[in-house]
């Protein structure tokens, strides 16, 4: 009885996981597309969570942990200031035809959908139905990587992007073990950091965030 | 002869008619009421609406001189269209007379049948604005009308069944089960039902600027009791997408097939939520901005999506 009622609330955690992807890639704004990130790292912490209790694993409660210590405080925190230093908190990127981008998200959750279902029936898990969700988060967020122009917002997507994975780590495999995670942590953390010394790389050589201007790389 | 449970059926269907018409504007003033104390104001009080009826049905109507059969009946058919809507949802009771009569889409039809009326009648005076409202009206009921019917597809497809009576009877009688893609239609009805309404991200229903309004501009010719007729109806139409809201996402509490012992309790439950969702609506409109009539296309697109995204995950997920 608890146990269908833990796998409703992962499903309904793992659709607002999907409807945040989505509402990433239709964001104008780069200060709420930093909030809707982390609001993103709550509902995976969540979802962790759930799953650990219910499967009764221990290292997930810790990986539910790290996550709300890493992506809802700490790289949100990192991002907002980032933006700050560069001064872009307000910036409103022109978007190509966001409809459009709607549009080719839903193909692209249909195609991960129909992608997913022969890998889900070979888990044996409970939560094997998911693994489709964390598929089409992973390939709205490569969506948004390739339609956004500025640096900040491909980086955003890129951290969104490796969302989605843990989240089809934790709800397929019911997580990897915690040197695995650790590491993975460790890894965005620090691509985080290198990310923000390129954005000043970046603008100092291009007096600009727009990475359409490194597509000339010829002295003229 | 008619059975005792037939009887109560058919008493319960008008007393959920009656109550429906006289509580409408009872719940646009409430809409209203609570917009007033958000933006810190005292608001005209609850009963405005209903004095404004009153006003409205004492006055004498003036007409164009070339207005045709169409303008005069419109008002009259809007009225009839939005209180049949009423009836046919379960507002109270499952189990009325009048709700097999049609199912969601009949319903979406009805609403349909509205709109086109409202526009000729807008359009048949010949003045500029009333071609532009009806115009405005059409761009955004052709976006919003698809997305309701995902909406209801979306509930129909966990009910099993496309009738309003069976979709409240297997989301609210049976075990309680959490739907994932009911979070999904729910966001694309709100959209829906502000759009559908005249309501502030799209339009705002108490301006007279030129320029922004839409179902104002359609409605301009009108005056005494046609213009009553259209302001009522209006009221019902909100009424309705709210308890339809109700039925779709917060059923419980409506009386169930041969209940009748549950009706009382089922009223009080309606009269809550319906203070809830005019306050959630109130609060909505306070904190969103009117948009460009031009986003309202994206905007409206953001509900198909959503409702479109609900129906795969219920094909995903299995719920």
């Amino acid at each position: 009885m608890t146990m269908t009622y833990t796998i409703q609330i992962i499903n309904l955690l793992a659709s607002m996981l999907l409807l945040i992807a989505f509402a990433m890639l239709t964001q104008r704004r780069i200060l709420s597309l930093i909030n809707l990130f982390a609001w993103q790292g709550l509902v995976l912490s969540l979802s962790t969570f759930v799953v650990a209790y219910s499967t009764d694993q221990r290292h997930l409660y810790y990986s539910a942990g790290l996550t709300l210590l890493l992506k809802v405080l700490v790289l949100p925190w990192l991002l907002h200031r980032l933006i700050r230093k560069l001064n872009v908190k307000w910036d409103v990127e022109t978007l190509i035809n966001i409809p459009t981008t709607m549009l080719v998200g839903i193909v692209l959750v249909i195609f991960a959908f129909n992608l997913a279902a022969p890998i889900s029936q070979l888990s044996e898990s409970i939560t094997r139905g998911l693994i489709g969700i964390a598929l089409a988060s992973v390939l709205l967020s490569l969506l948004m990587m390739l339609t956004r122009r500025k640096a900040v917002p491909q980086v955003v997507g890129f951290l969104a992007m490796e969302n989605g994975l843990f989240f089809a780590a934790t709800s397929a495999t019911h997580g990897m073990p915690l040197v695995v995670e650790l590491g993975i942590a460790l890894d965005v953390l620090v691509a985080t950091f290198i990310f923000g010394i390129f954005f000043f790389q970046i603008r100092e050589t291009f007096d600009s965030l727009d990475i359409s201007h490194m597509e000339k790389l010829k002295d003229d | 002869m008619m059975s005792t449970d037939q009887a109560l059926g058919i008493l319960f269907q008008v007393y959920q008619s009656l109550l429906v018409v006289l509580l409408a504007p009872l719940l646009t003033g409430w809409v209203n009421q609570c917009r007033a104390w958000l933006q810190n104001r005292n608001g005209p009080g609850l009963l405005q609406p209903y004095r404004t009826l009153r006003k409205l049905f004492h006055k004498d109507a003036v007409m164009a001189y070339n207005a045709s059969l169409l303008f005069r009946a419109t008002p009259y058919i809007l009225f009839g269209c939005m209180w049949l809507a009423a009836a046919i949802i379960p507002i109270i009771a499952v189990d009325l007379p009048f709700s097999p009569a049609a199912d969601v889409i009949a319903l979406v039809g009805v609403f349909a049948l509205a709109r086109v009326f409202i526009s000729l009648a807008a359009m048949d005076i010949g003045t500029a604005f009333g071609t532009l409202g009806a115009r405005r009206e059409m761009l955004v009921s052709f976006l919003a009308e698809p997305a309701l019917l995902m909406v209801f597809f979306t509930a129909s497809l966990i009910s099993q069944s496309t009738q309003l009576p069976r979709i409240v009877d297997a989301l609210a009688h049976h075990q309680f089960v959490l739907y994932p893609s009911l979070a999904f239609a729910g966001l694309a009805f709100v959209i829906v039902l502000l759009a559908e309404n005249a309501r502030i991200p799209v339009d705002n229903p108490s301006t007279h600027l030129e320029l922004t309004m839409i179902h104002e501009a359609m409605i301009l010719e009108y005056s005494a009791r046609h213009l009553a007729l259209v302001e009522w109806a209006s009221s019902l139409k909100l009424f309705a997408y709210i308890s339809i809201g109700i039925a779709l996402f917060l059923p419980y509490g409506i009386a169930e097939v041969g209940n009748w012992g549950a009706l009382p309790l089922a009223i009080i439950a309606l009269m809550v939520k319906l203070i809830l969702a005019g306050a959630a609506l109130a609060l909505l409109e306070a904190l969103l901005a009117k948009m460009r009539i031009f986003r309202a296309p994206e905007f409206l697109g953001t509900a198909f999506l959503l409702a479109v995204l609900g129906l795969l995950i219920h094909f995903l997920l299995g719920a």
